[in-house]
């Protein structure tokens, strides 16, 4: 890439608003992935009661739905940050793309 | 607890919960493993994949002239059919029979150990994969040296490459020759050598396009026959999960009354498999291990590769996408099936041996529940889909330490970018041979080992040396090539040095006494991956070199082509 593309692309505001909004939701969908796995891990190592006690007069237990919430959490969460990215970050990027090919 | 299942073989299970290659590290495959009847409808399954998947790797070679064809399809691949491919490489057979087998002894312990299996997916989709994509051309180091000094730091990824891709080769390859003897009836040596000259043949003939196409038909196979056994199980309780959970308790609670509990001690053993067990010892070993499979999933070179072989960022973020749906909705299907086995498997004396463990061990969980759903015909179609799995990891994993020793050591290093693509091929294809031949001969030298420790050593190197280094060259301005290379080899260095002191192999391995390891704790990478960043980033700030400020001034443009794509390398025309 020459440097003048570089310079002009780093000075677009659609590349600023792109990169920052784009790093800002993936590390807080990151820290959320983290709180929610690391919860999990800390709630078997000091609490496993929590997890083996059970919802109603089965045997089924908070266990069950809070793992298989983990499963479904991590799925989720990779789907809103794809959708978004479809959408919202791939149509900042096409104008830079136009912009900087100008 | 089982009855039956001695103490010995109740901790066996326990450590094998501790270690991804659940295969090698399960009970059944330590030593009394006993070739089992030559079973010729597997045989005849398995012959028939074979067949299919030798005449895609014929069509792949006709389209694998260049090295970007032999590395990464030529970029051609869609990322739907990608996210396939990287679930494939992700569900080996030790995952499928190993996770089954947990669930089916300790009941909530087996879905523990799988969640942390898919949480790092997230990560990469949020932080690295579509960054990869834009800056990446073959192998993860073009991403790690794109603005550090070339020699010395794809010398440093080469190496971690090949550590990493050593213990999973042969973590796979003693597996393999151990299950297939189970599964198939055929001697280890025979099964380790078929192993490695079909996995020589796709990668050798094929590139990345046939041994991407071998993981997507084994990823569908795999995905296919799991799901009708965890339909069949959820049929036979009316769809009703508490139903298929009330009569896994009822058979553990009678098991335990068998074995001489008392009503109110047994009723606790079959309502135990309901919680969490022994998985979980101590917070630091838990927090540690997690953070190797979480962050190793992110520094695998093997997994990495694959997202070069997407056209576009967009379709290297749809592929992690798909991967972490299929992964996890596979992992759902082994917590049904491990309570199928419960129900199905433990019930049936036909399926165990007098003690009242299972006929051929505990891993084979699931190929025995394969029998009492499926009956003979589908048991040979599963036993085929395990042989099938482990043959493309193993394809993968050679493509990946291949293409570290032609692209990062030859064609970057060796002759400083300057080999033109037909030469590169040759030397790829030559250390594919060489690969294939040392990883038979691996297999056949560990057969007899233990080797439980190998794949969560890889997820501890991936994690503590690629990931940090990777990671931060994408995301950090002020990193140099003196942090990437002095942070990452302590990484590296940290972690292999701190498993051997573990108990894993200071124990198990090296046959020290139990209680004897300098290092405690399950998994190194809590410590190797602060040690790692911590290295990087001293090494970094501290440094006042010129080639220091070359590689801080070169950030800008690694930013905006990460970012936006523009100038990434594209997809080769066909």
């Amino acid at each position: 890439m020459q440097d003048s593309m570089l310079e002009r692309i780093a000075s677009d505001p659609n590349y600023q608003e792109l990169r920052q909004k784009r790093l800002r939701f993936g590390w807080r969908l990151t820290i959320a992935m983290l709180v929610v796995y690391y919860g999990f891990i800390t709630l078997i190592a000091f609490s496993k009661e929590t997890l083996a006690a059970r919802i109603g007069d089965g045997v089924m237990t908070w266990g069950i739905p809070i793992g298989f919430g983990v499963i479904l959490f991590t799925i989720v969460i990779t789907g809103v940050y794809v959708a978004r990215a479809n959408s919202e970050y791939d149509d900042l990027n096409e104008r830079i793309k136009r912009e900087a090919l100008k | 607890m089982m009855p039956g299942l001695s103490m010995g073989r109740f901790l066996g299970l326990s450590t094998l919960l501790l270690v991804p290659s659940l295969v090698v590290a399960a009970p059944a495959l330590e030593g009394e493993i006993q070739k089992q009847a030559t079973n010729w409808t597997a045989i005849g399954m398995f012959a028939i994949f074979v067949a299919g998947t030798l005449f895609i790797t014929k069509w792949a070679a006709s389209r694998t002239k260049s090295a970007a064809d032999f590395y990464t399809a030529g970029g051609g691949i869609t990322g739907f059919q990608n996210g396939l491919a990287i679930a494939g490489d992700y569900m080996s057979a030790a995952s499928f029979l190993g996770i089954s087998a947990a669930v089916m002894s300790n009941g909530y312990d087996g879905l523990i150990y799988s969640i942390g299996f898919l949480v790092g997916w997230p990560i990469l989709t949020f932080l690295m994969a579509e960054r990869l994509r834009n800056l990446g051309k073959f192998t993860f180091a073009d991403v790690a040296s794109f603005r550090f000094a070339q020699t010395p730091v794809r010398v440093f990824a080469a190496s971690s490459t090949l550590v990493v891709v050593a213990f999973y080769l042969i973590a796979q390859m003693v597996g393999a020759g151990q299950l297939i003897k189970l599964l198939f009836g055929l001697e280890y040596w025979m099964a380790v050598v078929i192993v490695g000259a079909l996995m020589m043949v796709y990668v050798l003939f094929g590139g990345m396009t046939a041994t991407t196409w071998v993981q997507i038909i084994k990823a569908c196979l795999l995905l296919g026959g799991a799901s009708f056994m965890a339909f069949m199980v959820m049929m036979s309780v009316g769809f009703s999960p508490e139903r298929l959970f009330a009569g896994a308790v009822q058979i553990k609670t009678d098991l335990a009354l068998g074995a001489g509990q008392t009503p109110e001690e047994a009723a606790v053993a079959g309502q135990s498999i309901m919680g969490p067990g022994n998985f979980i010892k101590d917070p630091i070993s838990a927090i540690s291990f997690g953070m190797a499979l979480m962050f190793g999933t992110a520094g695998l070179p093997h997994i990495l590769m694959r997202f070069f072989t997407v056209p576009s960022a967009k379709e290297a973020r749809k592929s992690v996408m798909w991967a972490t749906v299929w992964i996890g909705y596979f992992y759902l299907l082994t917590f049904i099936i491990g309570f199928g086995a419960i129900l199905f498997v433990l019930t049936n004396p036909s399926f165990l041996e007098a003690d009242g463990g299972l006929i051929g061990g505990v891993n084979m969980a699931a190929v025995h529940l394969a029998d009492a759903v499926g009956g003979n015909i589908f048991l040979g179609f599963m036993s085929a889909v395990a042989f099938a799995t482990i043959l493309a990891v193993v394809a993968g994993l050679t493509l990946s330490g291949a293409s570290a020793v032609s692209h990062d050591i030859y064609s970057s290093v060796l002759r400083k970018g300057n080999a033109d693509s037909a030469t590169e091929l040759r030397v790829s294809r030559i250390t594919t041979i060489a690969l294939g031949i040392i990883a038979v001969i691996l297999g056949i030298a560990f057969e007899k080992q233990n080797i439980a420790f190998m794949v969560s050593l890889a997820f501890a190197v991936a994690a503590s040396a690629n990931f940090p280094v990777l990671f931060l060259s994408i995301l950090w301005k002020d990193m140099t090539t003196r942090g990437a290379v002095i942070g990452g080899f302590l990484g590296l260095i940290s972690s292999v040095l701190l498993t051997v002191l573990s108990p894993s192999v200071w124990e198990a391995t090296l046959g020290n006494p139990a209680g004897s390891a300098p290092f405690p704790y399950t998994s190194p990478a809590l410590f190797s991956m602060t040690l790692a960043f911590l290295g990087i980033w001293l090494f970094s700030v501290t440094d006042k070199s010129r080639r220091a400020a070359v590689d801080r001034a070169g950030f800008l443009a690694q930013q905006v082509r990460s970012e936006t794509g523009i100038g990434a390398s594209a997809a080769s025309a066909h």
